[in-house]
């Protein structure tokens, strides 16, 4: 008798009850409520400021925010795609490990035991799954928000103020979601790299938070030529093209595949450093 | 590897521009000196002209570069350029034209019988100099590059004078007639072809519709130019002759027959004649120095169609040419400073330095189109891509596509006077008003356009060079009808068309006497511009145009198509160069992957190593028996100072056994149960549990409850949920939990709903002792259990872990209150800085201890007596 009666790794940690594990916590439950709440904000927002600014030559993407919901969509997740979703999932990601670590449950679970590999894998999962919602929640709750305040219209292209028919850019709406959902990989990756690393929950956050914005400032330095285009932030507005009057593919394609080679390797350190590790928390 | 390439020429140009800032280092230095030349039909005007000379940077002989600049401009205006051109290992003389900047004499606007002459005896001059290098006595290694009126002198030079050995002329003309007087359109022959324009092969400028804002420009610049601009020549402070103020510094029968056909609108046989002579057009054939042509696709004073007239007239004679189109030209766009700068480098570098010579491709591709890219993802700047080709395929492309247009006879009106005018590109600002990207504003009187549109592509199709279409117009017989002809991009009919680069073709039809209409074919303004799927083309023909002059009188035509076919080239090859998906691609994730999974296959080898087994075959080397529940072995652990925790313990736990761990703080205690739990791994022997090694997450552990270093609990949960999802997430079904007798230990209540935050010290230390307890295991391992609980609870916890081992369980409970552990356990371990002091049970350890001195009033030995006794602190 190695193991306990109806003891098998394969069952230990089950995805339900990590989802339950999290799903309480005040900090999942605030993060989703600013994102369900942030398109109203923006939209009680937009009822202060003059409407129908039209004289401007370039229309930029604020500008045409209440034209549509479409518009008002495209609008809410450029704002908050380079910052906020970026918290949102460093969040999620960041705070799995780290979080059981500073609650001192993470070596209970591990005597319990959960085997490492399956441990991290579980939470991964979870927390993936936990940062896509997020990511998904807020531009559905701004077309949802838009389409009630501004109604359903054609969508407007910031720049040259083309129109595209609303139905014919909803599946392009599906696409800038994944894309979304992919370039966030990295930020995922990253934060849950540094959560296996550190006990402190907030660490990992604002390590994985800190790199983002090095990458950021690195990106606007032009000297760096074609460098940068391996940042895995330079891809972060990629999505635009997708909402652009002709799809491009090329510049989501690449982000994609900058986003998918630093996460991979990322998660793969993680695992063979957490398999390794001295739990001492 | 263009990328590659991009990113160093973009290092390269920080490089230069900090060594241009860097207060010390080898400057270029420009050495001004008056050159007199002798020029004239008669060769005998003396002309002082003003010039630059920028030796070599290096030192020793080097090539030559002559620099001409622009209409209006000076030497001055192309400094820069020429200390980035003598930078590359050149010695650069700029030049102000005669009758520009400080030089004095008349401008002939290129004239062979004045500036060609001027520049020849500037060669001249060059040859004497000991910088420059030599081809033959008297004869420099020499380049000529500039733009528009600079551009057309070093197609003028080289057609005159051998001695030239490259040429990169900009933006400029190759038919000045044509530029300022153009026609594109040509009476259908028989077989109902667009037949020459004339029987020369030039354009036939006699029948021209005069590009009246632009040459007012061009000549207003001459007329004002820096006579009052340049305050420091004493001449410009005196009045201004009547002369003067009439022709400023133009040759006098230029300033004619420019009034004479800025009056009518019409060109003279003579104006003519004069712009003929300053048209590399009619001497192209003689030029035998390599030539780079670069013209620009926002041009609308030397349209793409002047540098396809020169390229074919240099190439017929045998000479290497290439084109480039580049996003720049007299009407704004981008200018693509460094770019144009990296190809005429590489031109001259080819040509003057022989770089390369060996190789069979030239360096600057036959044919280079600059292309929109999109947005840099990073940036959100416009991106430029650059497709070329081999070859020049001319305006007519490699092959054509038809696309049929559609649009009744429709009626137009010239208006009395020509006012209001249809705007396509304004001269002169036209790049302030469409911006640098998008197309410019094109507006259309109504009532004066008629509009031929075609369906909806299909596909996309990529217009490179000169589209034509053949077109009737009806009117009253012997009549002219002066019609400007555009080819919109409609996208869709919210968005205002697109007039791509603002280029109109003006055409000037002859109604025979008798006649009632009369058919044409149209040329088209050469552009490259990429029509999308869904858009369409759109030919309309208007009957003014605010750059052009249009006749006064009121007239009414009807134009219709002769042919709905509008022909429009395209170059395949060109649109295959670029784009495509970088190979990193696809090869960074796919090798990202692999990386990924050889990371987590060589550390699974290393952290897991084969754990069953048998107890038997432990390296205590005992006979095999029923499993030791907890036997531990040289176990030694060290700090990350080196400093050791665990240093080689041994001991073994019986069934049954309350074992106590005692020791101070520091001895060691924790870290060796945080080993028992395969949480931090032993850097030498080992620990086995129920006869199998510890591993992390070893599935023996599933036999073991701990208790370690504090409870560990959600605190936003409650304790049952706590409890309850702590089981679920080991996997074992809900019923062997025994929920209900671990909660009994716990007694907490009706607390047990409430969240564990809310919770004090002791009752969240005795949930985490139920949770150790749950599923009843045959090892229990507690760390300090008693701390933080009362002593009714104390004494409570001491019967529960008595009546636990008492069913053949074991239990291993760590604590530094001595009397708690004589009290509670069968058993002692004594541990001190980490190693094994003594073992035994509790009683025989009592008993063997020496009786010391301060023990000997009467009482019993007291575990704490030999505790400190066992540890060395007698004090």
């Amino acid at each position: 008798m190695t193991a306990a009666p109806g003891y098998a790794p394969r069952r230990t940690l089950p995805l339900r009850v990590e989802i339950v594990r999290q799903f309480k916590r005040r900090r999942t439950i605030v993060m989703f409520g600013l994102l369900l709440a942030l398109p109203w904000i923006l939209v009680i927002a937009f009822q202060f400021g003059p409407q129908g600014n039209d004289n401007g030559q370039a229309l930029r993407i604020s500008d045409l925010a209440t034209e549509s919901g479409l518009n008002f969509a495209a609008f809410a997740l450029s704002v908050s795609a380079s910052f906020l979703l970026v918290v949102a999932v460093a969040l999620f990601c960041g705070d799995t490990v780290a979080g059981e670590a500073n609650w001192s449950s993470l070596r209970y679970l591990l005597a319990a035991p959960v085997p490492r590999d399956r441990l991290l894998r579980q939470k991964l999962i979870v927390a993936l799954g936990y940062s896509a919602a997020a990511v998904i929640c807020l531009p559905v709750m701004a077309l949802l928000a838009g389409t009630l305040a501004f109604g359903w219209n054609d969508i407007q292209v910031p720049g040259t103020g083309e129109s595209i028919p609303a139905l014919d850019v909803l599946p392009r709406f599906g696409i800038v979601i994944a894309y979304a959902l992919v370039s966030q990989l990295v930020v995922a990756a990253l934060a849950f790299l540094v959560s296996t690393m550190t006990d402190s929950p907030l660490g990992a956050v604002g390590g994985a938070v800190g790199l983002w914005i090095v990458c950021t400032i690195l990106q606007a330095v032009e000297a760096l030529g074609v460098l940068r285009e391996f940042l895995p932030t330079f891809w972060n507005n990629a999505w635009l093209d997708a909402l652009a009057p002709e799809l491009e593919w090329s510049g989501m394609i690449k982000g994609a595949s900058v986003s998918i080679t630093y996460a991979a390797i990322l998660v793969a350190v993680a695992f063979r450093r957490f398999r390794r590790k001295d739990v001492v928390s | 590897m263009k990328r590659v390439a991009a990113s160093a020429a973009a290092l390269a140009l920080i490089a230069v521009t900090t060594w241009l800032v860097w207060p010390s280092g080898a400057e270029v230095r420009g050495q001004d000196q008056t050159i007199t030349v002798v020029d004239g039909p008669a060769d005998d005007q003396r002309v002082q002209l003003d010039t630059t000379f920028f030796p070599p940077p290096g030192g020793g002989k080097a090539p030559a570069v002559l620099l001409g600049h622009g209409f209006g401009g000076s030497k001055r205006s192309v400094r820069d350029e020429a200390v980035r051109i003598a930078k590359e290992g050149y010695a650069v003389l700029t030049w102000s034209a005669r009758g520009f900047g400080r030089s004095t004499g008349e401008i002939a606007l290129n004239s062979p019988d004045y500036e060609v002459k001027d520049v020849k005896q500037l060669i001249d001059w060059l040859a004497e100099r000991p910088e420059v290098l030599l081809d033959a006595p008297s004869d420099p290694r020499v380049g000529i590059a500039g733009g528009s009126y600079g551009g057309a002198i070093a197609l003028m030079t080289a057609a005159h004078d051998q001695r030239v050995d490259a040429i990169v002329p900009r933006i400029t003309w190759s038919d000045l007639a044509d530029a300022l007087f153009p026609n594109t359109a040509a009476p259908l022959s028989a077989t109902g072809d667009a037949g020459t324009s004339a029987a020369d092969g030039l354009p036939e400028a006699e029948n021209g519709v005069f590009k009246r804002m632009w040459a007012g420009i061009f000549f207003g610049q001459g007329v004002s130019l820096d006579s009052l601009a340049l305050g420091g020549r004493p001449e410009a402070t005196r009045p201004l002759t009547p002369e003067q103020a009439r022709c400023g510094r133009f040759r006098p029968e230029i300033c004619n027959v420019y009034e004479q056909v800025a009056k009518t609108g019409r060109p003279t046989q003579e104006a003519v004649d004069l712009l003929r002579k300053s048209s590399p057009i009619t001497v192209a054939g003689r030029i035998k120095a390599p030539a780079l042509l670069i013209q620009g696709q926002r041009d609308s004073l030397f349209p793409l169609s002047h540098a396809d007239a020169n390229a074919r007239a240099i190439a017929a004679g045998g000479t290497p040419v290439s084109l480039a189109w580049f996003d720049g030209g007299h009407d704004g766009g981008d200018g693509e400073v460094d770019w144009v700068f990296e190809q005429s480098s590489a031109w001259f570098a080819r040509y003057l330095k022989g770089e390369g010579a060996g190789q069979a491709a030239p360096p600057v591709s036959g044919f280079t189109v600059t292309r929109d890219g999109g947005r840099d993802p990073g940036t959100r700047q416009r991106v430029r891509l650059h497709p070329e080709t081999g070859s020049y395929p001319g305006l007519g492309g490699t092959a054509t596509s038809a696309v049929e247009l559609s649009g009744p006879a429709q009626n137009i009106a010239n208006p009395p006077g020509g006012a209001p005018a249809s705007i396509s590109s304004v001269p002169g600002v036209g790049g302030l008003l469409g911006g640098q990207n998008t197309p410019g504003v094109a507006i259309d009187m109504p009532g004066q356009s008629a509009a031929f549109e075609s369906r909806p592509l299909t596909e996309p199709l990529q217009l490179t060079g000169s589209s034509t279409a053949t077109i009737r117009v009806s009117g009253q017989g012997g009549t002219e009808a002066t019609l400007f002809a555009k080819l919109y991009d409609v996208a869709d009919s919210v968005q205002p068309p697109s007039l791509p680069a603002g280029l109109v073709a003006p055409i000037r039809v002859a109604i025979p006497e008798g006649a009632t209409s009369a058919e044409v074919a149209v040329t088209l303004p050469a552009v490259d511009h990429n029509f999308a799927v869904g858009h369409r083309l759109r030919l309309v023909l208007t009957t003014t145009d605010m750059g052009f002059a249009t006749p006064a009188e009121p007239a009414t035509y009807q134009v219709s198509l002769v042919s709905p076919k509008l022909t429009v080239p395209t170059v395949g090859t060109l649109a295959a160069a670029p784009g495509g998906v970088a190979w990193w691609v696809w090869a960074m994730p796919l090798a990202a992957v692999v990386a990924a999974a050889a990371l987590l296959v060589t550390g699974r080898t290393r952290g897991r190593r084969p754990t069953a087994v048998p107890a038997g075959d432990g390296p205590a080397g005992e006979a095999p028996g029923p499993a030791v529940p907890l036997e531990i072995s040289g176990l030694t652990k060290a700090y990350r100072n080196g400093e050791l925790a665990v240093d080689d313990l041994s001991f073994r736990v019986e069934q049954g056994q309350v074992l106590g761990l005692l020791g101070p703080n520091g001895a060691g205690k924790t870290t060796t149960m945080r080993m028992m739990l395969g949480l931090i791994q032993p850097d030498g022997g080992e620990v086995r549990i129920f006869g199998e090694r510890v591993t992390p997450g070893a599935p023996v552990l599933s036999r073991l409850g701990s208790f370690v270093e504090g409870p560990g609990f959600l605190p936003h949960l409650s304790g049952r949920d706590n409890i309850e999802l702590y089981w679920a997430a080991t996997g074992r079904p809900a019923a062997d939990a025994r929920f209900d007798e671990a909660l009994e230990i716990a007694d907490l209540g009706k607390a047990l709903e409430r969240a564990v935050r809310t919770y004090s010290q002791g009752m969240r230390q005795r949930l985490a002792i139920a949770q150790a307890m749950l599923g009843l295991p045959d090892l229990l391992v507690l760390d300090e259990p008693t701390n933080g609980l009362d002593p009714p609870q104390i004494r409570e916890m001491r019967e529960v872990l008595k009546r636990y081992a008492r069913d053949g369980r074991t239990v291993i409970v760590s604590s530094h209150l001595l009397a708690e552990v004589e009290q509670t356990c069968s058993h002692v371990v004594v541990m001190h800085r980490g190693r094994l002091v003594s073992t035994g049970p509790v009683s025989q350890l009592l008993s063997a201890a020496p009786r010391p001195a301060s023990a000997g009033n009467g009482h019993a030995t007291r575990l704490e007596d030999v505790f400190l006794d066992l540890i060395g602190d007698t004090s």
